[in-house]
């Protein structure tokens, strides 16, 4: 079982890194937990474009100059847990809805009809609205539409995972949201997300499951990134360990101080989401790294080639939003407004290849 | 310590009984050189007779006994000489040969993962012999193999680590023991190995049959040494001054 070191411990690491450290890190073919805690650190924040130039090269050299993209469907904002930084925390009074499975497939044919090949479903915890049932229902009825249908819902068991993997299900996305326990217990209520272990656990049994590829991720905003930078380096080395026909993926969902919204225990600024980034490439040249709509488009079109590989685009974060754009209930609001043809062409315009199908149907069938 | 299974060793250097001018040399090298774990070929000594003239020389107080299947050329065959080592020679440890071309000598993938599988059911502990391929590596650890041993060369050859980009793979993808064994023909040859982060190395030929076998046999357990303490210590690196100084990256997005 991965056990993540103590906050203090990591942080301790990281701040005692110099400038040499940063360096060697910067040269090392593979620079390790060590090199990784270098160039998380402070003194690597005073050499971005040292860690941007690396991190440019090696993703180039192993990705190609391609921006693979995505777009989220949210089908249910129903959830039983509480946690402190999100709009559908059960104790939020919105309108909640799930949609239908024909509502669902309405949302997902919008999608496919402006270009999107592959498909993120999103959904609160609530598995008496949105369960296992109605997601392999949906992957069965929409599997040969898409390229790839992933999901980012409530952690399940390794046979729930394994059934959603013969329906269709390609990948899964279960994000920490803060690796620090004292934090998660902090900003996690009440409902089964409490759970710190089983949550840990679910790449793992993702994996286990035969899934394609997982994805783990910390909110930015919880407690100090450099330390969960750390985290996540020690999870994709840990998955790497013992699962290693799985593909791996990070996201950086970052929290923006907002009105009437949760305020961020503290503050991650674009520079510190860069260094970040940044680090866990020259870290771990093979994984691939999203950027969400979460993030505003002068930081998305300035961060072409320099790290990600996949985008989101054109999204909308309320169930049914797609169909109906003037539903309200969004899960968080997006920064980046753009439609996708917007944004594959301000990706064409930085010498990148904007790749809307990159796997296909055909290699889960015959299950 | 390297731990194998539930086993730990001092010495990240492993010998072996073949190819000596006779057994007492082979004794005072095997000595001389500090390994724990020694190699015998099944093929070579007769388990039942106490007076084998390797058996005899090879103090099972003093050092891990780790039979080998060699000659072996298909799993079947492979997995008799297991069970005969287990029944007479007392141990569940195989060091897993399986050469199906007499020549060479190279080892068989297939057989070699077939017989894992099921030596490993069957309670064994399996170090496999294996060429330098990361995947086979990993089916290997996956099916539960102690350790992998991936070839430096063609045994016998003295080459080095030819292997060494594979063999790199190998060590940063594995959970268990890396152990460089065959084609390691000089000193330099193992302390590269260890260099790269090798587990440990198997030593044999180039001992055996060396013109002071006792001598070489110090050299090799002063080259894994080195070799290791330098992974440990960390390598500087390769400075690369190619780079250009100024990144041309421009980060003005960046608020």
């Amino acid at each position: 079982m991965l056990t993540i070191p103590d906050f203090q411990q990591l942080s301790e690491q990281v701040s005692s890194c110099s400038r040499a450290d940063v360096h060697q890190a910067l040269q090392a073919p593979h620079p390790g937990l060590q090199g990784l805690a270098a160039l998380l650190s402070p003194a690597a924040s005073a050499m971005l474009p040292e860690l941007a130039r690396r991190s440019a090269a090696i993703t180039a050299q192993r990705f190609g100059r391609t921006i693979q993209l995505y777009a989220p469907v949210y089908l249910s904002s129903f959830c039983t847990n509480r946690c402190a930084y999100c709009g559908f925390a059960a104790d939020n009074t919105m309108d909640r809805r799930v949609l239908t499975m024909a509502e669902a497939e309405k949302e997902m044919d919008i999608l496919h009809e402006r270009g999107f090949n592959h498909i993120l479903l999103v959904s609160g915890e609530a598995p008496a609205k949105m369960g296992v049932d109605y997601l392999a229902e949906l992957a069965r009825r929409t599997r040969d539409r898409f390229a790839s249908i992933t999901i980012e819902v409530q952690p399940l068991s390794t046979a729930e995972y394994a059934r959603l993997f013969v329906a269709g299900i390609t990948g899964v996305a279960v994000y920490q949201e803060t690796y620090d326990r004292r934090t998660y217990d902090q900003v996690h209520l009440s409902g089964k997300k409490c759970d710190y272990d089983f949550r840990l656990a679910s790449p793992d049994r993702v994996a286990q499951a035969g899934m394609r590829e997982v994805g783990i991720g910390a909110l930015l905003g919880l407690t100090d990134w450099r330390c969960e930078g750390m985290a996540l380096g020690l999870h994709l080395a840990w998955l790497r360990k013992h699962f290693w026909r799985t593909a791996l993926t990070v996201s950086f969902p970052r929290l923006c101080p907002a009105e009437g919204d949760f305020q961020p225990l503290t503050t991650v600024t674009e520079k510190d989401l860069s260094q970040l980034l940044f680090a866990l490439r020259i870290y771990d040249p093979d994984v691939g790294l999203l950027l969400s709509t979460r993030e505003e488009e002068r930081f998305r079109t300035g961060m072409i080639g320099l790290g990600p590989t996949r985008y989101s685009a054109g999204s909308c974060t309320a169930p049914g939003g797609y169909a109906h754009p003037e539903l309200e209930g969004e899960q968080f609001a997006v920064g980046d407004q753009r439609t996708l043809t917007e944004v594959c062409a301000s990706i064409q315009a930085k010498g990148h290849d904007p790749v809307r199908k990159d796997w296909d149907s055909t290699f889960q069938k015959g299950f | 310590m390297l731990q194998i299974a539930d086993k730990t060793f001092r010495s990240r250097l492993f010998g072996g009984t073949g190819k000596f001018a006779s057994a007492q040399l082979m004794k005072e090298a095997l000595a001389a050189s500090g390994a724990e774990m020694i190699t015998v070929a099944l093929r070579r000594v007769d388990l039942t007779n106490p007076a084998d003239d390797i058996m005899a020389n090879l103090d099972r107080e003093t050092y891990w006994f780790l039979p080998n299947t060699s000659g072996a050329r298909n799993a079947e065959e492979a997995i008799r000489l297991a069970n005969l080592a287990r029944a007479v020679g007392n141990t569940n440890w195989l060091k897993l040969e399986i050469t199906p071309d007499p020549r060479t000598l190279l080892p068989d993938p297939i057989e070699t993962l077939k017989a894992t599988e099921l030596l490993v059911k069957d309670g064994f502990i399996v170090l496999p012999y294996m060429n330098a391929d990361p995947i086979l590596a990993l089916r290997l650890q996956d099916v539960g193999a102690a350790a992998v041993m991936p070839l430096g060369s063609p045994i016998g050859t003295n080459q080095g680590v030819l292997t060494r980009f594979q063999v790199a793979i190998i060590i940063d993808q594995a959970r268990v023991p890396v152990v460089v064994d065959a084609g390691l023909g000089a000193p330099s040859h193992a302390a590269a190995a260890m260099e790269m982060g090798a587990d440990a190395v198997l030593v044999n030929t180039a001992i055996a049959v060396s013109g002071d076998p006792v001598r070489m046999a110090r050299a090799f357990a002063q080259a894994v040494e080195a070799g290791r303490t330098a992974y440990e210590a960390g390598l500087g690196l390769q400075d690369n001054k190619a780079a250009a100084s100024s990144p041309e990256v421009g980060l003005d997005f960046l608020r």
